[in-house]
């Protein structure tokens, strides 16, 4: 049987992946075989560099869906990362081809670095019929599940167990190595499907990193009215898993933190639990103002601006100077406006050419229109 | 040498399990145990490491189903009993069901729900389900009334690229049994004629098969020649076969086991009175159980559920019409 091995981008969209191997380095890795190895031989340097400009680039992707939603230009929601982007990338960063990634709705950066086009985020923003979900699902429910990428169903906890299967299906096929990681915010822990399948992965002692965005509010629920427990990340002795905290307003924590979890299950260390601290530094969605968030929280620790901080250290550092930081905004703005630019002209799916059969095995699909269809408008 | 249906369904899983290695089962008490029924006994010994005990979540079964089917594989999942297929109800309706029409990714599989009413069973081990799994878009719902179907019926679900709710009756388990295992089927989507008649048409499926047979003996020996329509499968449905009974009999009533409020009865007189109304010499009558939940003593579960008394009491009413 011909198992499908390793997830496939077009070559256009692998170009965001490919890292940067210094010079120096080259003869080295040559000599060195496994993927891990060469990510290990980047330095943390590199590692946080190229973190950052995926932020910029989702804070600016951002940016631009919020402002054409405000132009009335997307249809249904609209939901940012904003203030979640150093988690988020760090996750995507830990990944390899051939690991699994179920991203939540403030992943934009995480996506970005696991290597997912940003012409997929407009595309299906802006409902092209070229984008992954061709305008039958919208906004941050796109992915392509064959190549380890899984769009998100809205019922949260659901994802988990989805790639606990994909994980229980590669050691069917004597597959080892793979991880897969699942995004989650507070509100997602109090559900069913959670402790299902938290559970479920700990019996069977899943490579699964799980990672807990606690932003404090599920849309306008503090952590108050959500749970009870000390900290979230007190869950993982209950089952039985490896528990991790990390400030997540801080690129260089969560690069060192997940690259252990994302290590530690790769290794055969069983689930990991990771729980970030951040702050939703955005509503819900664009529809909502966030008044309910006080000015105390905002001014907190948890409240800062995690690119600003990751810049900062950035200079601080020596790493990259003012101008080169402004330099990779403007790059991240113009891939964005070129993305946009080109979604615009790309056609909108058409209901008279669609095909509505929602079965696999079309010869199996019933007709339940008796009329004659409608003319188009 | 006869065969149960229960043994058919255990021996078309065998059989799954044997000629496909993307096929595993997953379900709770399934592996050592052999399953709460003795749906996979010895399977796990025959096949080790590919029926597998799950803990009691419903909802992770079936997300890890999909997450397998999504990988290639062609996973069963055994529910206890269709009652409790309820918490993975999100799983199978949003996630399953939605996986195809969103990605253009099949979602390959089995779920079976032991289901139906036995006596002693209760309000929690009885439920018939088909009726809320078939109201969903992207999923197949089989219904099969004889141990040959149920056989069959099984191995092709398995083949089927579309996640398919596997209804198997539990009265028929011990009951309900063929000659020898069939070596060709009908295919899943066409009704059966179970037995021919001119004056009335009764559709049913599942178990109310075998009782709404019974009825029609009886009527047999009153002089009424009763045409019995197992519909097999219920999603899809058959409508061309009904239709074409209801215009040899002009007479038609529809018998299940669910809950009257929408659901298979309903949706059979919707289709028969849109598309084969001047066919109708009488009004289309159906029956169901009671609008309550199921009780656990005999005397008032025998009653709560249509019987082959009260199907044949239907039939000679209707025959009066």
């Amino acid at each position: 049987m011909n198992w499908p091995r390793r997830r496939e981008w077009p070559k256009d969209e692998r170009r965001l992946r490919r890292r940067p191997i210094p010079a120096t380095m080259r003869s080295m890795l040559q000599t060195l075989e496994s993927q891990d190895a060469l990510q290990a031989a980047l330095s943390f340097r590199e590692r946080f560099v190229q973190g950052f400009r995926f932020m910029v680039l989702a804070r600016l992707l951002d940016d631009k869906m919020a402002s054409l939603y405000r132009g009335g230009k997307i249809h249904g929601g609209v939901f940012l990362g904003r203030g979640q982007e150093a988690l988020s990338v760090a996750l995507g960063l830990s990944l390899k081809p051939g690991d699994i990634f179920a991203p939540l709705i403030r992943d934009g950066a995480g996506r970005l670095a696991f290597g997912e086009p940003v012409l997929d985020a407009v595309r299906t923003y802006l409902g092209s019929v070229l984008g992954p979900m061709r305008g039958r699902d919208g906004n941050v429910h796109r992915g392509y599940p064959r190549r380890g990428l899984l769009p998100m169903i809205s019922h949260l906890g659901a994802m988990i167990s989805v790639v606990n299967g994909m994980l229980m299906a590669r050691r069917f096929k004597k597959i080892s190595g793979d991880v897969g990681a699942v995004s989650i915010g507070d509100g997602g822990t109090s559900t069913g499907a959670f402790h299902e399948a938290l559970n479920q992965a700990a019996v069977e002692k899943l490579p699964l990193v799980l990672v807990v965005a606690n932003n404090q509010f599920a849309y306008s629920t503090p952590n108050a009215r959500q749970f009870a427990c000390q900290s979230l990340v007190d869950k993982a002795v209950g089952y039985g898993v490896t528990g991790r905290e990390v400030d997540g307003t801080n690129l260089e924590a969560c690069l060192i933190t997940l690259g252990q979890a994302v290590a530690d299950a790769r290794q055969g260390g069983g689930p990991q639990l990771v729980v970030a601290e951040l702050l939703r530094l955005c509503g819900h969605g664009e529809h909502d103002d966030a008044h309910y968030i006080a000015a105390s929280l905002k001014a907190s620790p948890a409240g800062r601006d995690c690119l600003q901080v990751a810049e900062e250290f950035l200079w601080r550092k020596a790493w990259a100077d003012e101008e080169a930081t402004k330099h990779f905004r403007q790059e991240a703005a113009q891939l964005v406006e070129e993305a946009v630019a080109k979604v615009q002209r790309e056609p909108a799916p058409n209901p008279y050419r669609q095909n509505w059969c929602a079965l696999a095995s079309r010869h199996l699909s019933e007709r339940f229109e008796s009329c004659p269809p409608v003319q188009p408008l | 040498m006869s065969i149960t249906y229960l043994e058919a369904i255990r021996e078309a899983q065998a059989k799954a399990l044997a000629d496909d290695p993307r096929v595993f089962i997953y379900g709770q008490d399934v592996g050592a145990f052999g399953g709460a029924f003795k749906a996979t006994k010895n399977l796990a010994k025959e096949f080790p490491g590919r029926v597998l005990d799950a803990p009691i979540s419903e909802d992770a079964m079936v997300g890890a189903a999909v997450g397998a089917a999504i990988e290639g594989m062609r996973p069963i999942i055994e529910m206890q009993f269709a009652d409790f297929s309820t918490p993975g109800l999100n799983q199978i309706i949003n996630q399953a069901a939605s996986l195809f029409w969103r990605t253009q990714v099949p979602c390959p599989i089995t779920i079976r729900l032991p289901s139906g009413g036995t006596s002693g069973g209760g309000p929690f081990h009885s439920q018939s389900m088909e009726a809320i799994y078939a109201h969903y878009p992207g999923l197949i719902v089989m219904t099969p009334a004889t141990a040959e179907d149920a056989y069959s019926m099984l191995l092709e679900a398995v083949a089927i690229d579309d996640p398919v709710i596997f209804c198997e009756h539990k009265l028929l388990y011990y009951h309900c049994k063929a000659e020898r295992l069939p070596t060709e089927a009908m295919p899943v989507g066409k009704a059966r004629i179970a037995r021919a008649g001119r004056d009335l048409t009764i559709v049913a499926y599942s178990a109310m098969v075998q009782d709404s047979l019974a009825a029609a003996e009886e009527l047999a020996g009153e002089g009424s020649e009763i045409e019995v329509v197992d519909l097999r499968s219920i999603k899809p449905l058959d409508t061309d076969t009904v239709v074409a009974s209801v215009a040899r009999t002009g007479r038609l009533l529809c018998v299940g086991e669910a809950w009257p409020w929408g659901g298979v009865t309903a949706e059979v007189i919707a289709r028969v009175a849109t598309e084969g109304f001047g066919l109708l010499d009488a009004p289309p009558q159906r029956l169901n159980s009671k609008d309550t939940p199921i009780p656990y003593h005999p005397n008032l579960w025998t009653v709560h559920r249509p019987t082959v008394r009260s199907i044949g009491a239907a039939a000679r009413n209707l025959l009066r019409m």
